[in-house]
């Protein structure tokens, strides 16, 4: 067996060019600076093989072969397009939108469609096969994500993402021919499947055959009530995931803008889920020392910020219940906070403020309604939750030109107030790092030497680190994906089941690969590359801030000494602190 | 079990043979079963008791006799008479037979002359369906009897498996192997050492063997007649292509529709374990085999490699991309040489015989022989095994037997739906991979079905495309979108409602189907529709110029 690392070399449209031994034509031609079009291929993804689209020509080979799987050979001639190579391609087209809909105007994906961009490359004018569209129900049980079969060219790319990147297997292959779906098995509802809604499907979907549930209709609707106090908040990664839309570098932070939009759509108050976050730290890093300290059989603490995960674990790992850190996630917190804090600091009646979250997460829709501990203080803590993709379109329907609005907003505070912790917990590593620079305060009384702890950063999906607090040796690890959760939890598992020193004592897990940047309501597309841009934004605005640590966030300080008491006391467990429950994998 | 246990035992069953006056051996594959039998055999050993002749005659029940269409099938050998094939025999006649024939014969002796009212059940010998064919594969079929390891033993039966582990290295098992230019015989034809070799390189923690028994193609029973008939040669063949590879587990992959094919594998299997020919020091040497029958999972893409794994892996039967070749990442990512039936059932012979022996039948690059499996407007239908190299038209006019009925023949169909049609004009040409391939025609698993002009090649399209429709696994958008949208077409031109432009749009939808598919169902989907186009373009454009449509609908 070849070294992974021996070169080969082989020819692209008698261009040569060297690759790794394994790497596949299609990787071959892009180092080649050919374009090879490809439409079931994600960038990140195990290719399917499915659409057939990438075929090419190989010199002594009768059959034509798949760029995106077929491995580049040492002394290849290869052949990206003739005449029959783009006749086989726009025929497979045809053949494909010959199932589909085509119902372009009315489709979330208008504009971003991988099979619109083809048809319009191949110069598609005319239908000449008869339409073969099935008429499969749209499935919106989940409340949070969408299944519309029929727009599904079956590419597969939910099945792996969902298999084998999520390890969630609620899609598989029903029925055969050309009645294959992507759906759950059997003929139950993605409601009743083991389904966690992180909206990866959704992310990676080429066409618009799984998408966010779409919620700007009730935003609208409670704008345009004047008895309604409307406060949005954005997350984290948010700031940084619209450049695309707008004409922006990926990763540019726009946090200015987006306040001032939010403010211009119709927003009587704009917050910062940071603050959010900045308070989940402070509740997070006392618990982690509560345990050090007095509670050592209930390590490790694991971190519930991502409700795909709090689900996943619901479903798949319900026996580690206890080692979850209660805290609700920054949104939730900031949401309550709106209707107790805010409010009685305002005057202003909890019943009448609508809360609503700009999120990158397709999951935070079932979120806010999945017990009744999201809504402690009597209302709910957020009542509309809607993905970065729905703001965007708000944006663009209140005729907003974005590069015009003020990059220097501010969010109105107390609540639009923020450390450099809170902004970094959109990306893997980030929830780790700030909860760890509090816990070292509150245990030494000074501040974590080090900050930015490059190994629980990027995109490796299982990170690992030890850092001292004192006279502790902290081991953490950070997942970001949930294929890779398996692998932590089950040593954990086995650590306790043997009694052996356990493994980790600080575990942050994320659903989406990247973490929240990389989020299942984020802009299309979604790849490693665009992943990393936007943590590296996050990672920026923290270093640039002048307090990096959420102790250290005067708005925090004031909430603790007028409101809330001590972190853990009982109103901050009231309020700020989530239970969990075992959940079927498979409702019926 | 050593070498002497197996010559021994090979002398006792002949022995016990040599004590009978007769035999009579009674076909008991599917075919003849269908075609009743198994009254028959009932009949037999009535008779046998009745006439207390036991002790004088032995009744065997075999595996198939090759003239399918004539069964139930039954051959008697006497001392000292030729054998005699009776053919369409039903309970009263076989009693006949033995009052008349077998009881006069031993009544009568030198004296007996034979009785002309027999005559009609009684197949000729001289048929070229007979003395065209070269049987390697099928040489113990209709002979042994499948249910003992005895019967198979006396037949030389594992002595190849002796002659490579007491003689040979995987190395030169391998190289004799390649010298004997043995190809893949379910179609592609690929060379079956090279894929032993690819696997034997590998470095990985085990090896696998799996039999292909998931024949699926309509028209097409060679696998499982084999399988029926002479189950201890593909086990035998199994366990030296284990040797080969470095393999100690092995599965015979069978169509769940072929019960009497699994149920004889799993009675050969045990009984192979019980002579200690499979499991641990095969022969006393280090060598350990062992295997088991899968059932397949119900669909015709099972039989293609990487679905067929898939299943096995308890997935979805969906091909996948190759490479990785399964000989490379197979069963669980393990290295896994996949071999058909047929293939399987060629290695003990080319071992007893060597290389040469098999080098020398058939033509160069295309050793050994070819079974096919008959069907159609033939006079003679059944299993047939030619040498390779063989020209259509012999097969067709002297061993079918279509010269002697005149049956004006429109063309003949090869290799089921991934296959082609052929006009009589290129009969001459060769069976042969690649003389039939240039021609546009896959040799597919082997069947092969002789067309009448009164057959509309159209509706065997479309009895071809709808095949297709049934079966596409739904993976890849070519097959799974392209069968239907031909279908279509194909059934619009059908209704008279076709036009010219639709014969462009047919050209263009295959194109697409053979250059973008997955895996070779779809490629391979299209290929009947190919070459009507090509040799029979009038058989479709009828339909669109002189509207000579049926007023049914279809």
């Amino acid at each position: 067996m070849k070294d992974k690392s021996t070169k080969i070399c082989l020819k692209i449209n008698h261009k040569s060019v060297e690759v790794v031994q394994g790497a596949t034509i299609l990787e071959a031609a892009i180092k080649a600076r050919v374009n090879i079009p490809t439409l079931c291929k994600h960038p990140d993804l195990v290719a399917t093989g499915a659409c057939g689209i990438c075929v090419v020509r190989v010199a002594g080979r009768s059959q034509l072969l798949r760029a995106c799987c077929t491995p580049a050979e040492d002394g290849m001639d290869v052949v990206t397009n003739d005449p029959e190579i783009i006749a086989t391609r726009r025929t497979v087209l045809e053949l494909i939108l010959s199932t589909h809909p085509n119902e372009c105007l009315t489709c979330g994906r208008n504009g971003t469609c991988e099979l619109q961009q083809l048809a319009e490359d191949f110069g598609i004018r005319e239908k000449t096969l008869p339409a073969l569209v099935s008429d499969v129900p749209k499935d919106c049980s989940t409340g949070a994500i969408v299944l519309d079969s029929r727009k599904c060219i079956k590419c597969g790319r939910c099945l792996t993402v969902c298999q084998e990147e999520q390890n969630v297997w609620a899609l598989t292959f029903k029925n055969r021919g050309l009645s294959t779906l992507m759906t759950p098995a059997g003929d139950i509802s993605l409601d009743d499947s083991p389904c966690v809604k992180c909206g990866q499907c959704s992310a990676h979907c080429p066409v618009g055959a799984i998408y966010e549930q779409d919620d700007t209709g009730r935003v609208w609707r409670a704008l345009s009530d004047p008895g309604k106090f409307c406060i949005a908040q954005i997350a984290p990664s948010v700031r940084t995931s619209l450049g695309s839309a707008f004409g922006y570098p990926v990763g540019t932070n726009l946090v200015g803008q987006i306040y001032d939009a939010l403010r211009k759509i119709g927003f009587k108050k704009v917050f910062d889920t940071n603050f959010g976050a900045d308070v989940t730290v402070m509740e997070e890093a006392s618990e982690l020392v509560k345990r050090l300290e007095e509670n050592e059989e209930r390590l490790p603490l694991i971190t519930t910020c991502c409700p795909s995960w709090v689900d996943y674990m619901e479903k798949f790992y319900s026996d580690m219940i206890p080692y979850f850190s209660s805290c609700k996630s920054p949104h939730a917190i900031l949401g309550t906070l709106t209707k107790t804090y805010y409010a009685q600091k305002m005057g202003i009646d909890p019943s009448n403020i609508v809360v609503v979250s700009i999120m990158p997460c397709t999951s935070k829709k079932y979120e806010i309604r999945r017990n009744e501990y999201m809504a402690a203080s009597g209302y709910f803590d957020v009542d509309i939750s809607i993905t970065s993709r729905e703001f965007i379109r708000m944006i663009k329907q209140a005729g907003i030109i974005f590069s015009e609005l003020d990059f220097l907003a501010v969010a109105d505070s107390p609540l639009g107030d923020y450390s450099g912790a809170g902004t970094i917990f959109g990306a893997s590593g980030g929830v780790m790092e700030a909860t760890l620079r509090t816990a070292h305060y509150f245990m030494t009384g000074t501040e974590m030497p080090r900050m930015g702890l490059k190994e629980i950063q990027g995109l490796e999906g299982i990170k690992e680190t030890s850092i001292s607090i004192g006279s502790h040796e902290l081991k953490v690890a950070v997942a970001h994906g949930l294929k890779n959760v398996e692998f932590i939890i089950e040593g954990v598992k086995n650590a306790i089941r043997n009694k052996a020193p356990l493994p980790y004592h600080f575990i942050e897990v994320m659903a989406c690969p990247g973490g929240c940047v990389g989020g299942g309501g984020q802009p299309w597309p979604i790849t490693n590359e665009i992943r990393i841009k936007r943590a590296q934004g996050l990672f920026k605005d923290d270093s640039m801030k002048k307090n990096r640590s959420s102790h250290e966030n005067e708005s925090i300080k004031e909430l603790y000494k007028d409101f809330l008491g001590e972190p853990l006391g009982p109103r901050a467990m009231e309020l700020l602190h989530n239970s969990y429950q075992v959940r079927d994998k498979y409702k019926r | 079990m050593s070498y002497e246990r197996l010559c021994e035992t090979a002398e006792q069953e002949c022995r016990d043979l040599e004590k009978y006056d007769g035999i009579i051996y009674t076909c008991g594959s599917t075919g003849c079963v269908s075609s009743g039998c198994q009254d028959v055999i009932q009949a037999i050993t009535d008779c046998i008791a009745s006439h207390d002749i036991a002790g004088r005659i032995k009744l065997i029940v075999t595996g198939c006799m090759g003239l399918c269409s004539l069964g139930p099938l039954v051959r008697i050998e006497l001392k000292g008479r030729e054998p005699v094939l009776f053919k369409q025999i039903d309970s009263l006649t076989i009693r006949l037979i033995i009052l008349e024939y077998v009881l006069q014969v031993f009544r009568q002796k030198d004296a007996f002359v034979f009785p002309y009212f027999l005559e009609q059940f009684v197949v000729p010998q001289d048929l070229p369906f007979f003395t065209e064919q070269k049987k390697i594969v099928l040489a113990n079929t209709g002979k042994v009897d499948p249910a003992r390891i005895q019967s198979y033993i006396a037949r030389e039966g594992f002595m190849a498996l002796v002659k490579v582990l007491s003689s040979m290295t995987p190395e030169a098992l391998i190289s004799e192997m390649a010298k004997s230019g043995l190809r893949g015989r379910s179609g592609a034809g690929f060379s079956t050492a090279a894929k032993w070799d690819i696997a034997r390189k590998q470095q990985a923690a085990e090896k696998y063997i799996i039999c292909n028994g998931d024949e699926g193609d309509p028209g097409a029973y060679i696998d499982r007649s084999l399988m029926e008939s002479d189950p201890f040669s593909v086990i035998e063949g199994i366990i030296i292509a284990g040797f080969a590879v470095g393999a100690a587990k092995g599965w015979v992959f069978i169509r769940s529709e072929y019960a009497l094919a699994a149920s004889r594998i799993e009675q050969a299997i045990e009984q192979a374990r019980d002579w200690k020919l499979l499991g641990n020091n095969i022969l006393g040497t280090d060598f350990s085999f062992d295997c088991e029958v899968r059932l397949g999972a119900g669909t015709f893409v099972c039989g293609e490699e990487t679905a067929l794994i898939a299943t096995m892996e308890g997935k979805r039967g969906t091909p996948s991309h190759r490479p990785p070749y399964p000989a490379v990442k197979g069963l669980w990512t393990m290295p896994t040489v996949i071999n058909n039936v047929k293939t399987l059932a060629n290695i003990p012979p080319i071992i007893r015989n060597g290389a040469d022996w098999f080098r020398a039948i058939g033509t160069e690059g295309n050793s050994g022989t070819k079974v096919f499996s008959i069907t159609g407007s033939a006079l003679n239908s059944g299993l047939i095994e030619v040498p390779m190299g063989i020209s259509l038209g012999r097969i067709v006019y002297h061993m079918a037997g279509v010269a002697e009925t005149g049956t004006m023949v429109k063309a003949v169909q090869i290799g089921g739906p991934s296959g082609g049609i052929l006009p009589p004009p290129f009969f001459d040409v060769k069976v042969e991979y690649e003389s039939l391939r240039d021609l546009g025609i896959f040799i597919g698993s082997g069947g092969f079905i002789i067309i009448d002009q009164t057959v509309s090649l159209l509706d065997l399209l479309l009895y071809y495309l709808d095949f297709a429709v049934d079966e596409s696994c739904g993976r890849c958008a070519a097959c799974r979108i392209g069968s239907t949208q031909v279908l279509g077409v194909l059934k619009k031109i059908r209704k008279g409602r076709g036009t010219l432009d639709d014969l462009a749009l047919l050209e263009r939808l295959c194109m697409a189907m053979k250059n973008a598919s997955l895996c070779g169902l779809g490629q391979a989907a299209a290929n009947p529709v190919f070459s009507t186009l090509k040799y029979f373009p009038e058989e479709i454009e009828g339909y669109i110029t002189t509207r000579e449509v049926d007023t049914h609908e279809r």
